[in-house]
């Protein structure tokens, strides 16, 4: 009723008002204008920092490197290049396989220690929070750094053990490789993927853990059939935080991967680099884009399948 | 006595000692830079040969470190207040404001989060290079912008989340301008975020390296500067100096920031 009058009142007042004034009374009762005003500064920025960049990159996807600029008439070539030539798809292939242990190993690693902090700190989580945390706002290229001067063939493990007098030689193994890969990569990640882990544990109603102990349920049991499905959705979000930026990462692989280790945002950078064919590093990171976003739909629909089998 | 000490054990039971070694997983590689900054040999390898400050007067007396750094605190600072300010109105609207398609607008600003950071820096690139754009300072700038303002915008989610409408009705019923409002009411209760923001939007910017290497001109950001140094192993022991001076200082900002972020929201509950 109130608002009735209100709105009434306005439009009786309305014809002695100006045009400017008439538009701002309306704006200022309509509250989605009002959000969507204050909304529009961010917005613009998103689109032209964001969505033109995309669209222009997927643009020159369709064009052809001519030796210093491009030739502008649409061509599917740069994606025939990429399907004849085997390279693209195996590296691509084995990015995501790398992403996808870094990710297993990252939540496997990170669940436990969420799971400490949300159900048996009781004093100073806050400061378990920050010590967990901060790690992960400090120099992501110093951390890769560290972990080639760790690995190194006279690095910190080699050197120190052979000082130990545990290993004669040093073991070539543990640098320039996948492994490696994966392992500075789940150590780079690890605090990313105990946040949400930790929110979606603390969410969860005690009371629930309580019923399930009084219906005979033990630890294990109410673990897997209350904690671990309530927990589902902090899971599944660090998977994805974990594994789409790192199917795209540059730096790890570079510094620690060697030959073997390569993963195909190298590729994508050396064909914006030293290769010098913009469409076709274009059409390589489009396919990376498509085929990041397939196995997350595929991820998606098979956890919600499991999870609907089990409710 | 006794009842404290099961009591501990239970709390530090397999979860705590796995948690401890996890933490140690997490800061030993990170603590082999400040360790062997100091150490009197130019291979980062056991046993410790002595201890020296050679590496970081090495570090100070480079003019190409000095003038990187003083890039990276311009590029910094100024990412840090626009995208604040951005992230800021952004969540404003969000949480003041029922608007349909709250839930799209925001997962489009917080996009740039699960992006691969290579893909928004060519796609960067080749739009400064189709626009006849000159790669500089502002570029990189733009592309950090890109990442920090969905972490602004979280933060001041969190902060104005619950954020007590009538508080500012009330300002206004009593005669306050809507400027005087913000200043003596709105703005002392959104502080401790803002501080929060542009203390981890200022690090994100100093600590970014993919987006300046690919957006960077001839002036270079203190974290591609560094790439350059990798390549000349003679050069590793002041890029152990200069990693374990950034470390230290990001370490002490996020720490404080952190901290004042979290009480933040933490007394807010309780009240």
């Amino acid at each position: 009723m109130a608002e009735r009058a209100e709105v009434s009142a306005a439009r009786l007042e309305a014809p002695r008002l100006g045009l400017v004034d008439r538009i701002r009374a309306a704006a200022m009762r309509h509250e989605p204008i009002r959000g969507y005003a204050l909304l529009s500064p961010t917005m613009v920025w998103m689109l032209v920092a964001l969505a033109v960049p995309l669209a222009i990159l997927v643009t020159l996807s369709f064009w052809t490197q001519n030796y210093l600029d491009f030739d502008r008439t649409f061509s599917f070539n740069n994606y025939i290049v990429y399907f004849e030539k085997p390279i693209y798809l195996k590296l691509l292939i084995k990015s995501v396989k790398i992403s996808g242990a870094v990710t297993l190993a990252t939540v496997l690693l990170a669940y436990p220690a969420a799971y400490f902090i949300a159900f048996k700190v009781k004093k100073n989580k806050l400061m378990w929070l920050i010590l967990i945390t901060v790690p992960f706002w400090t120099s992501y290229l110093l951390r890769v750094f560290a972990w080639k001067v760790v690995l190194g063939f006279n690095g910190v493990i080699n050197s120190g053990l052979i000082t130990l007098g545990v290993i004669d030689a040093p073991l070539e193994f543990i640098l320039y490789n996948p492994t490696a890969v994966v392992i500075t990569l789940a150590h780079a990640w690890a605090a990313f993927a105990i946040l949400p882990i930790y929110v979606s544990l603390e969410k969860i109603d005690r009371s629930l853990l309580e019923a399930a102990a009084d219906l005979g349920e033990g630890p294990i049991m109410s673990f897997l059939r209350v904690t671990l499905p309530l927990s589902m959705p902090g899971i599944i979000a660090s998977s994805l935080l974990v594994f789409i930026p790192t199917t795209g990462d540059y730096v790890t692989p570079n510094l620690v991967g060697g030959p073997t280790g390569i993963m195909i945002g190298n590729i994508v950078a050396s064909l914006f680099g030293k290769a010098n064919n913009w469409p076709l590093g274009a059409a390589t990171a489009v396919m990376s884009m498509f085929f990041i976003t397939l196995v997350v739909c595929a991820f998606l629909w098979f956890t919600k399948q499991v999870r609907e089998r089990v409710a | 006595m006794s009842a404290s000490w099961t009591q501990k054990r239970d709390r530090f039971g397999g979860l705590g000692v796995y948690t401890v070694i996890y933490l140690a997983f997490i800061y030993g590689p990170v603590l082999v830079l400040p360790i062997f900054s100091f150490n009197d040999s130019i291979y980062v390898a056991f046993p410790l040969k002595g201890f020296t400050f050679q590496w970081y007067e090495d570090m100070i007396n480079n003019p190409g470190m000095l003038a990187a750094l003083m890039n990276s605190l311009k590029v910094g600072g100024t990412v840090a207040v626009l995208s604040t300010i951005l992230g800021t109105l952004a969540a404003k609207a969000v949480t003041r404001y029922r608007m349909p398609g709250r839930g799209p607008v925001v997962g489009f600003i917080m996009l740039p989060l699960v992006i691969p950071e290579i893909i928004m820096g060519i796609a960067l690139l080749v739009m400064a290079s189709t626009g006849g754009i000159p790669l500089s300072l502002l570029t990189i700038g733009v592309g950090h912008m890109l990442l920090c303002v969905p972490f602004a915008m979280v933060i001041m989610i969190s902060r104005l989340e619950g954020f007590d409408k009538s508080l500012e009705e009330a300002g206004l019923d009593l005669g306050e301008t809507p400027w005087c409002v913000f200043w003596r009411v709105t703005f002392p209760l959104v502080l401790p975020g803002l501080v929060a923001s542009l203390m981890l939007t200022f690090t994100i910017s100093f600590d970014e390296f993919i987006l300046a290497f690919f957006l960077a001109g001839t002036d270079v950001t203190l974290p591609v500067f560094i790439w350059s140094q990798l390549r000349f192993p003679q050069k590793l022991p002041g890029v152990l100096a200069l990693g374990a001076t950034i470390l230290t200082v990001t370490f002490i900002m996020i720490t404080f920031a952190e901290w004042f972020r979290q009480r933040g929201d933490q007394l807010r509950k309780v009240s």
